[in-house]
């Protein structure tokens, strides 16, 4: 098995890497989330991230994308030190992401929740005074992105609840999508999905990847990450205990990493 | 010359087809069950008492509902940011109070209407504010407002009620009859409001925010929307409506009582929840609590001029609360 991180936690970012954080904390209470938490997303690659329940994988992710701010630690976009304070700063870097459990608001729409915080409002007068937005123009926009990721059977003007459980992540993934985005960090995009909904949301995921968009997938299915990463960072107690390449890379190997049975230099 | 023979079957298909569909998407629309309730409802009494279709009675029903109609869609913008407000009787009265005692007093009757809604929004947005900041239950914030407040009114006013002249504060209770009705300024006032709120949650960007802010908070918030102040600003805008139906309860009687409108945030539940709003946020149409606030206002009408007594009243709406939420209940159930 390779072994490709120097774990003395360099700060250095290696150049070609998209999204990165070094040595990150959070605690909540007595819980530590974080325990100096080491990532990197390279340009056009899909990165896995596996790991138990509860290793501090989702908080990771959020704070990445400003949706939690960590106790200590650094994030890096394109090699560049940021502070992320609020979950609309990304937007600008183009990263979209998809939050496990926190993706739409069930009682709008889908061209609702695609805009939902950055709606467009109608040029004329009644934009201007009334507010109005511009369902048509955003209707439009929504029509074509979905379209570009193959997702065109999807009601428009129904409210999201009442969409499939497929449906309504692959809205979630176009959600992430809008807006021109250059990476993509998915949460368990797959966890309440069944085996056909997981496989479309799987090749909608390679799809986006094809598109030159770097992405970061946190899973739980195993056989399943072995087969679509490029690069598996494995998570545990809070922080990142190694990156492995799938095809050098046993299942029993990557469990072996998550669980602590196989401690890597320890 | 082929002609082709008419196929009722196939004609009665297409047509019990599209009954169906049209069916289904009556039943699938929230407004439906709030309005022919109320429909019923009217059926029921003008059989029940000869007086209930009057011209007179219907005035009467009219501007009985316009303080419990304003009321209530500020309740409505509340409730569908999963809260609620308990406070908007108190805050309302404390209006009044303040207006009339201020008018008495000598100050020009504008002024004292503007600083009487000035505290009514001072009112409902520090309970926004903690809500949002402070993380409050809503139920408690304004349960203590309410009773703040209420002591607040006993105290401005002496626990005496004020009797106003007939001026610019009671101005939305003047009006025109139409038909023998006698339409006041307040209903074109109170329509004008419910079509405003109607355009801003269907319409608009903080309408929308509305809704994801109740249905889902954390979810709104990654995605980029401001939580509290849109909650913030529910309760203001709230406090706002409060003000002008503390003017509408000036207009329909003169004199501002701290005994008035003891039951009004109950009912103004009742109102939304009757109107299909889910008491549970997120969903929900102002135009339902419209319809909610005629259902409250008519059953009560109904059931006097019915010579039913008035405590039984409060059973059968009491049970109505309860049956509409338990629908509610069911319906979300089977459709997530
Ligand atoms: N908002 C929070 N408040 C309190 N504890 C939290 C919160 N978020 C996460 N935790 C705790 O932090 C730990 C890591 O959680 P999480 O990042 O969700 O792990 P994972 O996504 O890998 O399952 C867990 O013990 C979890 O209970
Ligand atoms: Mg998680």
């Amino acid at each position: 098995m390779s072994r490709e991180i120097d774990m003395t936690s360099s700060p250095a970012i290696p150049a070609g890497t998209i999204l990165a954080a070094r040595a990150l904390t959070k605690t909540y209470g007595a819980v530590e989330a974080m325990r100096g938490a080491d990532f990197d997303l390279r340009q056009g690659e899909i990165l896995a991230v596996v790991g138990d329940n509860g290793a501090g994988k989702s908080t990771l992710i959020k704070s990445l994308t400003g949706a939690t701010v960590p106790d200590s630690g650094q994030i890096y976009i394109d090699g560049i030190p940021v502070r992320l304070t609020d979950p609309t700063q990304i937007l600008g870097a183009g990263i979209g992401v998809v939050h496990q459990d926190l993706a739409l608001s069930g009682e709008l729409d889908l061209v609702s929740n695609l805009f939902l915080g950055r709606e467009i409002r109608k040029p004329s007068f009644s934009g201007r005074v009334l507010r109005t937005l511009d369902r048509a123009a955003m209707a439009n926009v929504a029509g074509e992105q979905l379209a570009r990721l193959g997702l065109g059977n999807v009601s428009l003007t129904t409210p999201v609840r009442k969409l499939s459980g497929g449906q309504r992540q692959a809205v979630a993934i176009a959600r992430g999508m809008a807006f021109g985005a250059r990476v993509l960090v998915l949460d368990e995009p797959t966890a309440a999905l069944g085996v056909r909904e997981t496989a479309v949301v799987i090749d909608l995921i390679r799809r986006i990847r094809d598109n030159g968009v770097s992405v970061a997938l946190i899973s739980h299915n195993l056989p399943q990450v072995l087969e679509i990463a490029d690069r598996i960072h494995i998570h545990r107690h809070g922080r990142r205990a190694a990156v492995v390449a799938p095809a050098e890379t046993t299942l029993r190997e990557v469990v072996g990493v998550m669980t602590g049975i196989d401690e890597i230099a320890a | 010359m082929l002609v082709v023979p008419a196929r009722p079957d196939v004609a009665a298909k297409a047509d019990e087809s599209r009954l169906a569909a049209w069916g289904k998407s009556l039943r699938g629309h929230p407004l439906v069950g709030p309005a022919l309730a109320l429909l019923l409802l009217i059926i029921v009494f003008s059989f029940a008492s000869d007086r209930f279709l009057t011209a007179t009675n219907v005035s009467l029903v009219l501007q009985q509902t316009l303080v419990l109609g304003m009321l209530a869609l500020g309740q409505t913008l509340i409730i569908l940011t999963a809260g609620v407000d308990l406070a908007l009787g108190a805050i309302t009265v404390l209006a009044t109070i303040l207006a009339a005692k201020l008018a008495v007093g000598g100050v020009p009757e504008e002024l004292a209407l503007l600083l009487a809604v000035t505290l009514a929004i001072t009112a409902s947005t520090l309970n926004g504010w903690l809500v949002a900041k402070v993380r409050l239950p809503p139920f408690i914030v304004t349960l203590g407002a309410f009773t703040v407040l209420t002591a607040v009114s006993y105290l401005l006013s002496g626990s005496r009620s004020q009797t106003i002249p007939k001026g610019f504060l009671t101005l939305l209770g003047q009006g025109v009859s139409i038909g023998g009705v006698f339409v006041s300024w307040g209903i074109p006032t109170l329509l004008a409001a419910y079509a405003l709120f109607a355009h801003i949650l269907g319409n608009t960007a903080w309408g929308k925010h509305i809704y994801a802010v109740g249905d889902n908070p954390d979810a709104a918030r990654v995605a980029g929307v401001r939580v509290e102040r849109t909650l913030i600003g529910v309760y203001a805008v709230a406090g706002l409506l409060y003000g002008v139906g503390a003017w509408l309860s000036l207009g329909r009687i003169p004199s501002a009582d701290p005994n008035a409108m003891a039951n009004i945030a109950l009912q103004s539940i009742t109102a939304v929840v009757l109107g299909g709003t889910s008491f549970f946020g997120g969903r929900g149409k102002v135009l339902g609590t419209l319809i909610g606030a005629l259902i409250v206002g008519v059953l009560r009408n109904g059931l006097t001029l019915a010579g039913i007594d008035s405590l039984f009243q409060d059973i059968i709406t009491g049970i109505l609360i309860v049956a509409t939420v338990s629908l509610d209940q069911y319906s979300r159930r089977r459709s997530t």
